[in-house]
């Protein structure tokens, strides 16, 4: 008896927390699951299940500042490849990236998966942010 | 009742068979084989001839040639690959890194990476692609040849390679890292791009390494 009335008591708590997660939090965390697929899928034969990157052939994913400071550039990165020599985590690289093919809505997910895993914490990369960074894509 | 006894015990002889199979920890020999009588002191007595590796001519990201020879008393694992390849050869050397990096202090264990796309992967480019993954000395080599002879190649090695514009890159191959032992026989296939594989290949190395040496001259 004191068991179910324990039982009942959790879940009307979840209950209450889940239904006050704002619509934010939702938006990130539906983003963030399909971003995992996307690059598992997509990323992760190079950029690896850690986001380790592969020697210095191509860059890991876990360098918060770069992914920070860059984070406005990253949707034309994925779109559109990138071949530029680049500093990540204090280490020069100079390949290339093919581009990606993804839509942006894609490319909002699997960023907000890539920014908010491997030791970063930015949050969520809106579809919306997405479509205005790549209109200044050069 | 009787019959249900005579099953256990029948599953018992199996697994006792089974066990003593295990104990024996050789590594299976793979390809084609032939059974053959040949001369030996007047008598004639059975043989069998096993698939081998058959000689070839390529250069390594040094610039050095390397042939069938240049494997002699070397256990060594070969795999097929191209530099600007986007799908699994990065998996791959991720994997093999860690190969490389069990054994690039045994001098009798080597890493051959032939490149299926020559015309990209000059020598200058493998050297570049070799630095970049960290790799010094002779332990691994990556190594360019003719094109038709590397794609018949990898045949005897068993692994399926083309030429495919609609593949990613431009080739489709298979990533197995095949493991060859110091008679160029092949003791064993395992896919690159999976972790648990890779350090199955690591563990059967260890084992090849100590294979006794009559075994190797038989
Ligand atoms: C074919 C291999 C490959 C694939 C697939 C790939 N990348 Fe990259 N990526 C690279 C390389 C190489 C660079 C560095 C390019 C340079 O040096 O100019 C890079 C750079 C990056 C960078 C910027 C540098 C850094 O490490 O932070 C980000 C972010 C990135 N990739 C994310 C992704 C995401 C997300 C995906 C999946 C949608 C992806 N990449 C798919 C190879 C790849």
């Amino acid at each position: 008896m004191k068991f179910t009335i324990i039982a009942i008591f959790f879940i009307a708590v979840i209950t209450v927390v889940y239904s006050c997660q704002s619509d934010e939090k939702l938006e990130y965390m539906r983003y963030y699951t399909t971003g995992q697929e996307l690059y598992k899928t997509r990323c992760q034969n190079c950029h690896g299940a850690q986001g380790e990157g592969l020697a210095a052939l191509i860059p890991p994913l876990t360098d918060s500042v770069y992914l920070k400071t860059n984070s406005n550039k990253l949707a034309c990165y994925i779109k559109n490849g990138l071949k530029l020599p680049i500093l990540v985590n204090g280490k020069p690289f100079n390949g290339e990236m093919p581009p990606s093919g993804l839509a942006p809505v894609e490319i909002a997910q699997v960023l907000t998966y890539v920014q908010n895993n491997f030791g970063n914490h930015s949050g969520l990369h809106s579809v919306e942010q997405v479509n205005k960074e790549l209109e200044a894509c050069n | 009742m009787k019959a249900l006894i005579l099953s256990a015990c029948c599953l018992l002889g199996l697994a006792a068979c089974n066990t003593s199979n295990k104990s024996d920890t050789l590594l299976p020999i793979y390809g084609n084989r032939e059974a053959v009588t040949k001369t030996v002191n007047g008598k004639t007595v059975a043989d069998t001839i096993y698939h081998t590796i058959p000689d070839f001519e390529t250069v390594n990201q040094y610039g050095k040639k390397v042939t069938r020879k240049s494997l002699d008393g070397s256990i060594y694992v070969a795999d097929f690959f191209f530099t600007s390849c986007p799908s699994i050869c990065p998996i791959m050397h991720r994997n093999m890194l860690k190969v490389y990096d069990e054994f690039k202090k045994s001098g009798n264990v080597k890493i051959v990476s032939y490149s299926i796309d020559p015309r990209h992967d000059s020598v200058a480019v493998l050297k570049n692609y070799a630095d970049k993954m960290g790799i010094t000395g002779n332990n691994w080599w990556f190594l360019q040849g003719d094109k038709q002879a590397i794609y018949k190649l990898a045949e005897s090695y068993l692994v399926a390679v083309m030429e495919d514009n609609k593949a990613p890159g431009g080739y489709v191959h298979q990533g197995y890292f095949v493991l060859i032992d110091k008679q160029k026989r092949i003791r064993g296939s395992y896919d690159g791009t999976n972790p648990e594989q890779v350090a199955k290949l690591i563990e059967d190395m260890k084992l090849l390494q100590t294979e006794p040496q009559s075994m190797i001259a038989q």
